[in-house]
């Protein structure tokens, strides 16, 4: 009977970490640009440094 | 230049476009002297636009960060640079071929209202699953002694959703009870807080049944429903907003004798404003010094330019088309004639402030059967057992049942996939009932210059212009911004004519101009100019230019307002449908009737003033004859405003834009039929969306009154319904069957 009480522990402890990444990705703009994060994958290098990675290299 | 000024206009306002203190004006501080730019750049589209737009602007010196949004087309930027001066974004941006402008302040991109839906959705999804475990193991047979403990455990955590995710629904419910009216919130949180409170007191009790599962889940599919509303409005909001601004921020000024960069609301009357060619003009006003021409279409609807010297009048909205202007102010930026527009709207406000929404006028009809119903279940289940506790239990399992789970979905999630649908063709929608209103009307009004026509001239008799004259023409009108010199240079380039170059070329605002080479002199223009005293014998309608070397005739041009491609068969489309269509114009009679023979168009007024327009839309209201009204200049906002339902294209003037319900983007006028079409398909799919979800009410009705319905049996119908409708709502078809396709560009 207790291991059920555990399992239910868990299990609420589980779905309560997951609602709190999922407020934390809606608090730190995770879904701000969905179609661009889709696009950057494909993107060689991180634009946004100003090209430095291509010159150290 | 021929004005003999004391100040260069042009040298002190610089290129047309946005000045650096424009896109200072609209930066915002992020301390320690970094500035934040937002702009939106419609041409991104793919992961190269992205590299190459962060990558240029990370180049340029000041330039901190760089980061493209690609859902909303938008680029912020954060720059710091010694002198407070910005770098030069939107050149550097035009340089690889990227148009941008500035993403002003006041349309912040955080919306807490969507923010809050999500966190309400979010909280609701995860009480209601979690319950929905716990849920699982009782239907399956718990003992006594675990199920009060499931049920203590869904109580806790149904607390949290019902009062944090539930308060969306009791907000508005509450707000309409208090104006003594109801919608589909007050049956919804009647249900979810009985079925919570009786489910609590059945759970102390230790009673068999609880429905915390139902009113959980319950909330989280209307909160689905709820958000996608939402994120719809607010998508289309923020793509019109993306489009480009044309009432400046500011205007250059002279103050002693110095120039100096305001915001429109600190202009006096009695300032003295400086316009370069190129710019709008501001503020209404008198022309002070220099001689022009002023694209009018966006205000007045007459699309050949206006030439205006000292003391003339000008308006606000005005493209200043070739000379630099110094112009006194006579009003102040909220007298101006763009404000004047903006109160005439508010007054006309017509069909969109009188129409119901579908949703609420079934809730009206619904919700009061749904509580009678529930009522009379207590009431004859109390009267046969006496029984209070089975009575209330059976009343709950009522409404619960009723609850218009499926009808809160019936119609958002439609609207939903006709938004996307008219999105993938290039039209914005900017609310749900828009569809609804533009299913129901039975007539067109289109508006003439920038609607029917692209606002812009094109040239008719390229054919009848020998080469040698077209390569002269071309490379005088290479330079030049006028739109009748542009129309030339762009048939000139599809040909195959030599470019010819000159020594000097000149541009002589309100005639035309004027290039010398190997001591001839050529002129291009008005012909009373060009031919130098001698007159021209001109019966045409269409505007013309000539050309001349020396005073002598080479060319002729003949320049008309091109119609937009397709205007034909939109027109032709919408008249097949059963439809009214007519042309309400600002511009002269001769002009638009000449349209309207060549559109197949009957009824048409012209020389209409703003008012006159919005009195013309009226008078079809009061005859309960329902118009949408295609429009996209300043004189159009109001008539948009008035009409039951309003759209305009991309190019229309701020306020036109913002009054219209659809805005789309392509050239071509078919958006009309294929918008009416999506509108009309959507409204057939709502109502059989409103009938699945009724058919699956009567069904579950009489379970629930005789008092079969378990809370598994609740779960179960609840979601089948909204699985049903949502699967409907996706039948939507991309293209409508009846609305044209697009179809090659073709030139009247």
């Amino acid at each position: 009977m207790s291991s059920m009480w555990w399992l239910i522990l868990i299990g609420l402890g589980m779905a309560c970490a997951g609602l709190a990444t999922f407020l934390w990705s809606l608090r730190n703009g995770q879904y701000e640009d969905l179609d661009g994060a889709a696009e950057r994958v494909l993107l060689e290098e991180d634009p946004g440094d100003k090209g430095r990675t291509h010159q150290e290299r | 230049m021929t004005c003999c000024t004391t100040i260069d206009v042009q040298s002190i306002v610089g290129q047309p476009g946005t000045m650096p203190d424009e896109i200072r004006l609209a930066s915002r501080d992020l301390g320690d002297g970094t500035r934040q730019t937002d702009l939106s750049v419609p041409g991104v589209h793919c992961a190269a636009c992205i590299a190459a737009v962060e990558r240029t602007l990370a180049r340029l010196p000041g330039v901190e960060r760089a980061r493209v949004n690609l859902s909303t087309r938008r680029v912020a930027v954060a720059w710091r640079t010694g002198d407070g001066v910005p770098p030069d974004l939107i050149g550097a941006l035009r340089g690889i071929g990227y148009e941008s402008h500035l993403f002003a302040l006041d349309q912040d991109a955080r919306d807490p209202e969507l923010a809050g839906l999500i966190k309400a959705l979010a909280l609701a999804g995860f009480c209601s699953m979690n319950i929905m475990m716990l849920s699982l193991s009782v239907w399956s047979g718990a003992d006594a002694a675990s199920r009060q403990a499931f049920h203590l455990i869904s109580a806790l955590l149904a607390l949290p959703a019902v009062v944090y995710s539930g308060r969306v629904f009791y907000a508005s419910a509450w707000s309409a009870l208090r104006h003594g009216r109801t919608n589909m919130d007050v049956p919804i949180s009647i249900g979810v807080s009985l079925a919570f409170a009786l489910s609590l007191y059945d759970t102390l009790h230790n009673a068999p049944h609880a429905y915390f599962d139902a009113a959980t889940s319950l909330l989280f599919f209307l909160l689905i429903g709820r958000t996608l509303d939402h994120v719809m409005r607010e998508r289309a909001r923020s793509a019109v907003a993306g489009l480009a601004r044309l009432a400046p921020a500011g205007a250059t000024i002279l103050r002693d004798g110095r120039p100096l960069y305001i915001p429109m609301s600190e202009i006096e009357p009695g300032s003295t404003v400086l316009v370069a060619a190129g710019e709008r003009v501001p503020i209404d006003g008198v022309v002070e010094h220099g001689v022009s021409e002023l694209d009018c279409s966006v205000v007045s609807g007459e699309s050949a330019p206006r030439k205006v010297a000292l003391d003339d009048k000008v308006q606000a909205g005005v493209m200043n088309l070739t000379g630099p202007l110094t112009v006194r102010a006579t009003a102040r930026a909220e007298d101006s004639f763009l404000a004047e527009m903006v109160r005439m709207m508010a007054a006309a406000e017509g069909g969109r402030a009188r129409y119901r929404r579908v949703a609420d006028r079934a809730a009206a009809l619904y919700s009061p059967v749904v509580h009678t119903m529930a009522l009379l279940s207590f009431l004859g289940w109390l009267y046969l057992t006496g029984d209070w506790h089975a009575s209330v239990t059976i009343a709950i399992a009522v409404l619960i049942i009723t609850c218009p789970c499926a009808l809160g979905l019936a119609v958002p999630i439609v609207q939903v996939v006709a938004a996307r649908r008219l999105f993938e063709r290039g039209i914005m929608v900017k609310d749900g009932t828009a569809l609804e209103r533009m299913a129901e009307i039975d007539g067109v009004a289109f508006d003439k210059t920038g609607t029917l026509t692209l606002g812009r001239p094109s040239l008719l008799n390229a054919e009848q212009i020998p080469p040698s004259a077209m390569g002269i023409a071309f490379g005088m009108t290479i330079g030049s911004r006028h739109p009748a010199a542009r129309a030339i240079a762009e048939a000139a380039a599809r040909g195959t004519n030599p470019i010819m170059a000159f020594d000097r070329i000149e541009e002589m605002p309100g005639l035309g101009l004027e290039a010398s080479r190997d001591g001839d002199r050529y002129r291009l223009g008005r012909p009373e100019w060009v031919l130098e005293g001698r007159n021209p014998e001109n019966g045409l309608a269409e505007s013309v230019s000539y050309l001349t070397r020396n005073g002598d005739l080479l060319a002729a041009f003949v320049m008309e307002d091109s119609v937009r491609p397709d205007a034909r068969e939109a027109v032709d489309d919408l008249v097949r449908q059963g439809l009214a269509v007519e042309i309400v114009s600002g511009d002269r009679a001769a002009v638009v009737e000449g349209l309207a023979l060549k559109l197949g168009v009957h009824e048409v007024s012209s020389g209409l003033l703003p008012g006159e327009k919005v009195a013309r839309v009226a008078s079809h209201e009061q005859a309960h004859r329902k118009i949408l009204m295609v429009g996209d200049g300043l004189n159009d906002a109001p008539a948009l405003a008035a009409a039951h339902v309003s759209m305009a294209p991309a190019t229309a003037a701020d306020i036109g834009r913002n009054a219209a319900d659809f805005v789309f983007l392509n050239e071509s006028l078919s958006a009309v039929g294929g918008a009416l079409g999506i509108a009309r398909r959507s409204r057939t799919l709502i109502v059989q969306n409103f009938a699945l979800a009724v058919g699956y009410n009567a069904l579950a009705v009489p379970v629930a009154v005789l008092g079969y319905v378990t809370p598994l049996v609740a779960a179960v119908a609840m979601s089948l319904s909204s699985i049903i409708v949502v699967a409907n709502a996706l039948r939507l078809p991309s293209i409508p069957t009846g609305a044209m396709s697009p179809g090659p560009p073709r030139r009247n």
